[in-house]
Parts: C-alpha cells; sequence; structure tokens
C-alpha cells in the first residue's frame, strides 16, 4: 500500500515539473514584460528593472532560477501590480474563492448523490427519468448560460438574491448554486450509473436471497460497492468546480481568484497568469492523487496486493 | 428445521409444488414469455434437475420459487407455487423475508461475482444467521467456521476474516454454499451451480452437494444444461423447453426410456463411454424460438424430425407412462404413427 | 402442458409427418442477424436517441444552409436597426448591438464551433488511436515506454493546456483545436490499444499468422467493429466536450474574437447584455444546449446499441 502511494506521488510530482517548465518555455514567448505598464524609462532604469526580474540573465540560469523559486513557492512578481508577489496577488483571493466552492461542493454533493440514489432504486419511473433529465441538463448546460439567466430571474425579476459582488453570505448563495448545478449533475448521473451496475451484480441477488430486507441490501452491499468507483469524479467534480469558478466568479463579481484569472488575462499581466494557472494544475494533479489514494483505501483487494487488480 | 431423518427414503410427499407457473418480462421490445406454464414438484429429501438449453426458462422459474426476479420488469401471468401450504406467488414481500434463507435458499452459478467482493467472508455468512436464528457477535462466528468446515474449507477459523479474492473458484462457490445452507433450509436451489468451474472441480461441489444433502436432509433442486451432472446426482428430471415443461420422470426413465423427441434430441447429442464409435454426435439443428413470439403449437415443432401437422396447430397434452414420468408429445396420441426413437437411444441399457 | 379447454377434432391428416431437412430448420429458426442491423434496429428502439439524432441533424442543417435562408448577411453592420428584437416579420433571431442578423451569426458561429470540434474529434482518433495501435501492437519495451508518456500526459489537465497554449498562438480554429486537443486523445489511444492487445492474445491470430493468411481478414472481421464502436462513442463524447472548452475559452477571453463568430463568443456578448436583450444570450446559448443534450444522448443510445456484449 505504501509502495502504491509512493509511486502515485512521484507521478504527480513529475507531472506538476512537466507542466510548470512548460509554463516557463511559454512565458518566453510572452510579449509581455515588467515595464509594460510603466512609463518611459531610462536605459538604466530599464536594465535595472530586469535584473531585478532575473531577465538578463542566460536562459537555462533562469530556468534554474524559477524551478528553485516555485520549490520555495515563489512565482514572481506581477506585471501590474509592479513589484507585488504573485502569491500575494492570489491568496488574497483564495479564502474567498475557497468558501464559495465548499459551499457549492456540499450542495452540489447532497443534491447529486440524493438525485442518482433515488433514481437508481426507483428506475424506469417517473422519478427516475426526471433525475435523469436534469443530470444530464445540468451538465449539459454550462454555468455560463445557467449564470446570466439565474442573475436575471432570480436576482433582477424576482429579487430574491443580490446579483454582484460578495458583501455578505447571502451574496454566495446564488453563485454557489450556480456553481452546484454541474457539480450536482456530475455526481447525480455517476451514481444512478453505478448504482445501476451495482444492483444486477450476482451477489445483491444473493444479498436478497439471504431474506435481507431491501433496506439492508442497499445500505450494506450496494452502497459500499456504488461508492467506490464514485472516488473515480473527484477528478471530474475538480474539473467542474475550477472551471465553474471562474465562470461564476466573473459574473456575479466576486473577488476571488477566479475573477482575478479572467482579469489578469485581459490586462497580460503574465505572471499572475502563469501563477495561477499553475495553482489550478496543482487542484487538479492534487485530485488525481487523492484519487489514486483513496482507491487503494477502499478496494480491500489493492490495500492486501498492493497493486491495482 | 429440515427434517433430519435420511433412511434412504426419498420422495413421497411434495415439499415444493410448481403448477402452470407462467413468468414474463417487460422489455422495450415487448413482453417476453420466459416461463409458459411449468409444472413440476419437488418432494422431500430428493434431487430434482431441471434440464434445458439457454433460454428455455429453467433459470427464471427457479427464481420465481423464490421471488428474485428483477421486480422493476416481472410480470407473473398465472400459475402457483405451494410450499408449506402457502402460494409464494402472492406471499407478501415480508413473509418471503422470512423464508428466504431459513427454508429455501439458493446457489449461483458464477462463484467470482456471487459474493461481494468489499465484505469479509465470514461476515457474509454470518449476516444470515444473525438475522434468522437470532445468534450474536461470538455465536454466530463459530457458526460461520462450522459451516466453512462442513463444506470443506481448511483454516475455517483465518479464512472468515479473508475477504472473496482471497479464494478460488471453486473455494468461492464452497462458500457460497455455506451462505446457502447456514440456516438448514429445506429446499435448496442451485442453479447451475458447476458450470464455471473446471471438470475436477465440478466433480467435488457435486460430491459436496450430495454429501450435504445426506447428511441434513435438503430437498434441492439443480438447474442444468449438463446431463452429466443430472446422471450422477438426480433422482428425477424435469426437461424444460422454452419455457414449458416437456417431460419428467425418474433418472432412469428419462435416460432409458425418453419419450418426447426433444429429450432424444438432447441424449443422442452427448458422448457415450461405451458407445459404439460409428453412432455419430447429434446436434439438434436450429435454435430455440424466439420468447417474444412464441410459437403457438408445441415449441419443438419446427426442429422436430417427427413433427405432425398438429404439432404446430396445438399444444400436446401429457401423457403419463408411470406414477413418475411424463411427457408432453402428440407421438403419443392414438391416432399418431408410431416413432421409434433414434438408435443411440435404444442402445443404452 | 395444460389440458386445453378447448375441445379438439382429432383427424387423420392432423397426424400426417412434416418432412423437413437440417438446412431448412436452420434457415428457419435463423442464423442470428448480422451486427449492424442488430444494433440499427436497437437504435431506432430508442425513442430518445431517435429524436436526439434528429436534432443534431437538423442543426447540421441549419449551420450549412441557415445564412442561405436569409437576405442579409453575418457580418454587415447596419446601426440603424441595432437591438431589434426577434419576430417572424423581421430578423428572426432578432439583431445585436451592431445592427447585425442574429440568426446568420448563430449559425455561422455554430459552423465554427462545430468546426473545431470536428477537428478536436479527427485529432482525438487520428492520433489516440494510432498511438494506441503501435503501443499495442509492438508490445514490450516500446509499449511501456509509451505508456508511461500517456499516465504523465493524462495527469495534465485540459484546462491548463488550452490556457497556456492560447495565450501564446493567435485566437483561431486551428489554434482552439490544437488547445483543447492536445491531451484528450489519450482515452482512445487507451481503448485502442486493449482491443489491439486482446487480438493479439487470441488463438487464431498467433495460428493464422503462422499459416500465412488472412491477418487483413481478421483486422477486419474482429478489430474493426470494436474500433468502430469506439470511434463512435468517442466521437459522441468529443463534440459536446470540444463545443463547450471553446466557449469556456471565449468566455475568459482566449477564445473566438470579433467580429468572427461562434457560439462561444455570441454567448459571452450575449451574457454581458443579458438584461436588457435576454435574445443575445437565448439563441445562441439554445443552440449549444441543443447540440451538447443531443450528443450525449445520442452517445449513450449507441453505446448501448452497439455495444458488443448486448447481443441478445
Amino acid at each position: 500500500m505504501l509502495k502504491y502511494t509512493l509511486k502515485r506521488l512521484v507521478n504527480a510530482l513529475v507531472v506538476l515539473a512537466i507542466i510548470a517548465t512548460a509554463t516557463w518555455f511559454l512565458m518566453q514567448f510572452l510579449p509581455g514584460s515588467p515595464i509594460q505598464n510603466a512609463e518611459k524609462l531610462t536605459a538604466e532604469q530599464e536594465a535595472q528593472v530586469e535584473a531585478q526580474y532575473n531577465l538578463d540573465k542566460p536562459l537555462p540560469v533562469q530556468y534554474a532560477l524559477y524551478m528553485a523559486g516555485l520549490a520555495r513557492g515563489d512565482l514572481g512578481n506581477s506585471y501590474l501590480y509592479a513589484g507585488k508577489p504573485v502569491t500575494d496577488v492570489i491568496f488574497e483571493r483564495l479564502p474567498v474563492s475557497a468558501f464559495l466552492g465548499v459551499q457549492a461542493i456540499l450542495i452540489g454533493l447532497v443534491t447529486g448523490l440524493s438525485l442518482g440514489i433515488i433514481s437508481a432504486l426507483k428506475q424506469n419511473s417517473i422519478l427516475d427519468s426526471g433525475a435523469a433529465l436534469l443530470a444530464v441538463l445540468g451538465v449539459s448546460v454550462p454555468d455560463f448560460v445557467i449564470g446570466p439567466l439565474a442573475q436575471y430571474w432570480l436576482g433582477l425579476k424576482l429579487g430574491i438574491f443580490p446579483i454582484a459582488f460578495f458583501e455578505s453570505w447571502w451574496h454566495s448563495v446564488l453563485p454557489s448554486l450556480v456553481l452546484a448545478t454541474s457539480i450536482a449533475a456530475v455526481v447525480a448521473t455517476f451514481t444512478r450509473t453505478e448504482m445501476l451496475e451495482v444492483l444486477g451484480q450476482d451477489y445483491v441477488t444473493l444479498a436478497k436471497s439471504k431474506g435481507l430486507s431491501k433496506l439492508a441490501v442497499v445500505v450494506r452491499h450496494v452502497l459500499r460497492n456504488s461508492m467506490i468507483p464514485l472516488v473515480t469524479i473527484l477528478v471530474p467534480l475538480t474539473a467542474a468546480l475550477v472551471t465553474g469558478t471562474l465562470i461564476v466568479e466573473t459574473i456575479f463579481s466576486i473577488p476571488g481568484i477566479g475573477e482575478q484569472f479572467v482579469r489578469s488575462i485581459f490586462d497580460s499581466d503574465y505572471p499572475v497568469i502563469m501563477g495561477t494557472t499553475l495553482l489550478f494544475a496543482v487542484f487538479f494533479v492534487a485530485s488525481y492523487l487523492i484519487q489514486d489514494v483513496l482507491y487503494g483505501v477502499i478496494d480491500p483487494r489493492i490495500r492486501v496486493a498492493g497493486h491495482r487488480a | 428445521m429440515a427434517n433430519g431423518t435420511t433412511n434412504g427414503t426419498k420422495g413421497g410427499e411434495a415439499v415444493l409444488s410448481v403448477n402452470d407457473l407462467r413468468i414474463s418480462f417487460g422489455t422495450h421490445a415487448g413482453e417476453v414469455q420466459a416461463v409458459r406454464g411449468a409444472t413440476f414438484d419437488l418432494r422431500q429429501g430428493e434431487t430434482l434437475a431441471i434440464v434445458g438449453e439457454s433460454g428455455s426458462g429453467k433459470s427464471v422459474a427457479a427464481r420465481s420459487i423464490m421471488r428474485l426476479n428483477p421486480e422493476a420488469n416481472t410480470i407473473a401471468r398465472g400459475g402457483e407455487i405451494l410450499f408449506e401450504g402457502e402460494d409464494l406467488l402472492t406471499l407478501p414481500e415480508k413473509r418471503m423475508l422470512d423464508i428466504r434463507g431459513p427454508k429455501i435458499a439458493m446457489v449461483f452459478q458464477d462463484p467470482m461475482t456471487s459474493l461481494d467482493p468489499t465484505m469479509r467472508v465470514g461476515r457474509q455468512i454470518t449476516e444470515s444467521v444473525k438475522k434468522h436464528l437470532g445468534m450474536t457477535g461470538r455465536r454466530a462466528s463459530e457458526r460461520a467456521v462450522e459451516l466453512l468446515k462442513l463444506v470443506g474449507i481448511p483454516n475455517a477459523e483465518e479464512r472468515i476474516r479473508q475477504y472473496p479474492h482471497q479464494f478460488s473458484g471453486g473455494m468461492r462457490q464452497r462458500v457460497v454454499i455455506a451462505i446457502a445452507l447456514s440456516c438448514e433450509p429445506n429446499v435448496l436451489i442451485a442453479d447451475e451451480p458447476t458450470t464455471a468451474l473446471d471438470v475436477t472441480i465440478q466433480a467435488q461441489i457435486l460430491e459436496l452437494l450430495r454429501d450435504l444433502q445426506e447428511r441434513i436432509g435438503t430437498s434441492i433442486i439443480l438447474i442444468t444444461h449438463d446431463l452429466g451432472v443430472v446422471a450422477s446426482v438426480a433422482d428425477r428430471v424435469a426437461v424444460m423447453y422454452s419455457g414449458k415443461v416437456v417431460e419428467t420422470g425418474t433418472v432412469r426413465e428419462i435416460f432409458y426410456q425418453p419419450k418426447m423427441p426433444y429429450t432424444w434430441g438432447l441424449l443422442a447429442s452427448i458422448p457415450l463411454l461405451t458407445a459404439d464409435s460409428s453412432l455419430e454426435l447429434i446436434p439438434i439443428p436450429g435454435s430455440p424460438p424466439d420468447a417474444l413470439d412464441p410459437p403457438k403449437g408445441c415449441p419443438f415443432t419446427v426442429r422436430c424430425p417427427y413433427a405432425m401437422k398438429i404439432c404446430s396447430e396445438e399444444m400436446p397434452e401429457y401423457t403419463s407412462f408411470s406414477t413418475e414420468h411424463q411427457a408432453a408429445c402428440w407421438l403419443h396420441h392414438d391416432m399418431a404413427p408410431k416413432a421409434e426413437p433414434p438408435a443411440r437411444i435404444g442402445s443404452r441399457r | 402442458m395444460e389440458t386445453s379447454n378447448r375441445q379438439i377434432t382429432f383427424t387423420p391428416e392432423l397426424f400426417e409427418p412434416v418432412e423437413r431437412s437440417a438446412e431448412e430448420v436452420e434457415k428457419i429458426t435463423g442464423p442470428p442477424t448480422s451486427f449492424w442491423s442488430d444494433a440499427w434496429r436497437r437504435l431506432k428502439r430508442n425513442r430518445i436517441a431517435v429524436v436526439a439524432g434528429g436534432l443534431i441533424l437538423l442543426v447540421l442543417a441549419l449551420a450549412v444552409a441557415g445564412p442561405w435562408l436569409t437576405s442579409y448577411t453575418p457580418f454587415e453592420q447596419v446601426l440603424e436597426r441595432q437591438y431589434k428584437t426577434p419576430s417572424l416579420s423581421g430578423f428572426w433571431f432578432g439583431t445585436d448591438q451592431f445592427g447585425r442578423g442574429m440568426f446568420d451569426r448563430v449559425w455561422v458561429g455554430t459552423r465554427v464551433s462545430l468546426y473545431i470540434a470536428a477537428l478536436v474529434t479527427i485529432m482525438d482518433i487520428g492520433v489516440g488511436m494510432s498511438y494506441g495501435a503501435i503501443s499495442g501492437y509492438y508490445g514490450g519495451k516500446v509499449d511501456n515506454i509509451m505508456q508511461r508518456i500517456v499516465e504523465i500526459l493524462v495527469g495534465i489537465p485540459i484546462l491548463v493546456v488550452a490556457v497556456l497554449t492560447m495565450l501564446i498562438l493567435e485566437p483561431g480554429i486551428l489554434s482552439l483545436s490544437i488547445a483543447i486537443g492536445a491531451t484528450g486523445w489519450t482515452t482512445s489511444a487507451r481503448l485502442i490499444r486493449g482491443q489491439v492487445l486482446r487480438l493479439k492474445e487470441q488463438e487464431f491470430f498467433l495460428a493464422s499468422r503462422s499459416l500465412g493468411a488472412g491477418t487483413f481478414r481478421l483486422i477486419t472481421k474482429h478489430l474493426l467493429p470494436n474500433v468502430f464502436y469506439i470511434v463512435i462513442i468517442t466521437l459522441m463524447y468529443t463534440v459536446p466536450t470540444a463545443v463547450f472548452f471553446e466557449a469556456f475559452l471565449s468566455f475568459i477571453g482566449l477564445g473566438i474574437q470579433p467580429p468572427n463568430a461562434s457560439l462561444g463568443a455570441l454567448i459571452n456578448d450575449g451574457a454581458k447584455q443579458m438584461q436588457q436583450f435576454p435574445h443575445l444570450l437565448i439563441y445562441p446559448a439554445a443552440v449549444l444546449v441543443t447540440i451538447t443534450v443531443c450528443f450525449r444522448l445520442l452517445g449513450d443510445g449507441l453505446r448501448d446499441a452497439l455495444d458488443p456484449r448486448m447481443r441478445k
């Protein structure tokens, strides 16, 4: 088990290193520079700024400095907010996004699991078709469609929710709900598919043949076996969460890292763009890693044998 | 608790009677008539083999006894299943929960998928005894160990804490049998228990079943398509085709004096060790009828070398040849021409 | 069987034998029909999939022919007629802030989005299949290395690749396709590799290799149906993903730029002006959602119909 975890960890680090390298590499092609927003500077001042940003050193050295910096957690300084470390820019806003995200995940998980379980147990009934339809729509209608629509109907027209900014908890509800739609949809679809698959298995019939009540069969056998593959949604879930956050924060003007990211693209503030992208990459890779490790914990076959069955 | 007496008296009272059972499944494509009037009974202490090709309805019939068919689209179209004075088809589900396990239990075909991969084997056994026999904790575990020993698994005390993937196919099947017998049921239904196993293991499992039957006195329904299995363990046989029982009788009667062309066909298509090597293996040409749209007469007509006009028009009635032996075939009507079974059948003695 | 409750009158003719040869019997009871007709039949029964397929065809037809149906062009800007609301007599989908007819723009935008989706799919299948086939066929060390690479690529999120790529490339159909499709081919590669490996293990493969005969037949009869299945399913799921990503990239400013149109760009525009002029958002959004939903539903239906294990 330990060997397995270590292997996956190493893999994760390799992926991150590659992404970081690719990021740095691409940076070299970008037209922006630290002085793009400053007024005309003398040659001396330019040279000074360049030295500050290490741009006067040979490329391989720059690369090494960059990677070393990353390992320390240094993402360089913003072009836009001259001199301000990218890490500051990002982490100032992280709590807001985290709050929104966690709220959305909770809502999404609960809704999705319920929808999925109900629809699997009551297969082919109206409940099932209804739930399945909701799930397909939730996945197919992007947040940037639901968002503005929700803003319009629930915000403007019906006045239930405020439509922008993050002045109170209530302000976070609508964005979280919108974010939760794709999450719930992903969770519901997976849950339903997994449960249906499990319900059709021989061991479920055997459990029934022991005279166990339907409840006992579902709780003791079906749920546990359905939840294992559910670990696989961790990754698409993270993807939905990240892309959703970007969109929702922009639409609702929430001061989180998503909104910052979109703004930095508009402003060509490349260090911030890169830094945020790297952060997202870390999220994704971490989710892969956690998923793999959880697999190991939950599936007794791996726990005992030390590798995927 | 099953009657423990095993002084060789088999037969006698019927423990389970299936009368004219009709089960269909509703699908997008229409109604699949899986069982179209099956009648057979199971006598005390005996092993009844239900034989047939895949699609003959034997598994569905067996599962119907325990009401294990998928609820969503199973339709009981008629008939009754009598057990201990009640009709199992109409019993409320709550009552069925008391019957599954302590009264009737089942052994499934594929041991690789019949056990919950995420639950320890011991617990899968104790689930049953805890619910039905009221055993708790230590006593239940002891019972699990006893049962594993009973089915011939060594190191039982260690094994109950293991997971199914740590057992081989044959071992897993023994575990399944242990689970089935844990509450000492009167009836055991074994649905192709050896089909997924190697030949050598097959023999062991059949031996085990026979052995357990003698010890505990359970009556067994054995579903199979393998006549070799039938010959080695069955007392009586029911042959099913296209959802109907076409012939029933004792093992000797079926093997030595079969009365229905389908049975002749089945027997003719298996190799005989002692046979004259000039006799060919004759597989039955064609395939069984579509359960969505079954024919109105005898279902075997199309593939039957002895078919007559009436066969495709009307369903044959049963003719009795002895107290046990019945077959449904128009050949036995007074007006039908004499028909001899193929030479191979006659050469068995 | 049952005792008849109607009386049958027995006549001697009824008991005349009916002769049939074994070949006739086989013919009547019928060998299973071919894989494709089976699958087609199964698919037709799935009403949802059929409707979804129909809608897709409709969208495709409109994407091709839509702009021809109107008298104006997608790019002409006539400020006097800006922000007109949709009406049957005037502009069917209304006009935008520059007075451009939305009906045309939506279908032109759909074309662009679908081009991108098509390119991504071709890349996915082309690269994926070749990679997987080579990896599986050669096996051994080559396979090992190739699989290691895939393992790493799988860990790189599409979002990251797409954003990074679009930062340095000029937005356009080709660049967007590359950005979106760069790492997505790993799934089909893995699937194809699995198929090839399975085929290699079949005994008759070895046998016919040694006889020098029919490897071609082998491939066409056994590999192709499975491959076809994989290709179709991949297609059905790649298109909605690609369309979504294109829209997403446009939303954050890295996609198709005005005055060019794509569904994403149009939705982005529309979202900003949604409160006053909802029609600018609703129509492109409706097309996007239709494409996504229908491809998914059809994909599910095809998967059920073509699944080689489900032949009954």
